[in-house]
């Protein structure tokens, strides 16, 4: 009897929950700071997804995505994080829900 | 046949371990009030991610994950969070509304509907780079050949992107003289 080895289909069911779970961080939460992680979570599970099918069809070109999504999450962060800085000094806060200066 | 039996049997321990604990710790990090423990709960689902990616036969993006997500990225988020005071968010009470709940409603639909996409075996043509290959050639040598022949392109643009981003954090976070007291 040998052990089936693990399926390409239960890495991306994992894909599916975190970003899952990142897209209702996103919804639910109001404090920018924790939208922002969850969007860097979301981002994360849809790397672990491009590696699963590189894996199982013995591609690179998954993990060179990988390697540019990380980049641009890289230079996401350090532009939000500095849109907050800023934020913070003109209104005193972080809620999204508070932040309206460009509706009218 | 016992050899090849064990080595799957922790394979599957291995995924079922971390892929348990980057779920808990995700939805721990959505739940959190406080943003150090959610930053801090994120770190461990990288960390577990990383370990996937083990798995996966991918070392190069998982050192990369280490590096730049747990590492590089997080620590910029906690000294915002360091940076930025926000008792006032922390009393504030937990508000539950309406267009939440059907937000919350439509993302587990889907995450259903995605859960009965994965199934089966991916379609697609299969590639040149099997995981004896990449690993005799070596992985981030592979990576390192790809990116400077085939991925030149995306590349630059991407090293433009960063340049970018260097100077608009510059820029954005910099204190201008009229708001000096």
């Amino acid at each position: 009897m040998t052990i089936p080895s693990i399926p390409p289909a239960a890495y991306l069911i994992v894909g599916a929950v975190l970003f899952a779970i990142g897209a209702i961080g996103v919804l639910t939460r109001r404090n920018g700071i924790i939208v922002f992680m969850s969007i860097e979570l979301m981002l994360n599970s849809v790397n672990l997804s491009l590696i699963t099918f590189s894996h199982a069809l013995n591609s690179m070109d998954g993990i060179l995505f990988v390697f540019f999504v990380m980049t641009v999450s890289a230079a996401e962060a350090a532009v939000g994080l500095a849109i907050f800085v800023r934020l913070y000094r003109i209104k005193e806060t972080i809620n999204v829900d508070e932040i309206n200066l460009m509706k009218w | 046949m016992l050899e090849h039996n064990i080595s799957i049997f922790f394979q599957w321990l291995i995924f079922l371990g971390t892929a348990s604990f980057a779920i808990l710790a995700s939805i721990l990090m959505v739940t959190q009030r406080n943003p150090i423990h959610s930053a801090l709960f994120l770190i461990f689902t990288f960390l577990c991610t990383a370990v996937l990616f083990l798995l996966l036969e991918s070392p190069f993006i998982a050192i990369i994950q280490v590096l730049v997500y747990a590492g590089a990225v997080m620590m910029l988020i906690v000294f915002v969070i360091m940076l930025l005071e926000l008792e006032r968010e922390l009393r504030s009470p937990l508000k539950i509304s309406l267009s939440k709940g059907l937000g919350v409603l439509t993302v587990l639909l889907v995450m259903l509907g995605l859960f009965f996409a994965v199934f089966g075996e991916p379609k697609g043509a299969s590639g040149e780079f099997t995981p004896e290959k990449v690993s005799q050639l070596g992985s981030i040598k592979v990576v390192g050949k790809l990116l400077f022949t085939e991925y030149l392109l995306p590349f630059e643009i991407v090293s433009i992107l960063l340049v970018a981003a260097i100077v608009g954090a510059i820029v954005l976070a910099k204190q201008r003289p009229l708001e000096r007291e």
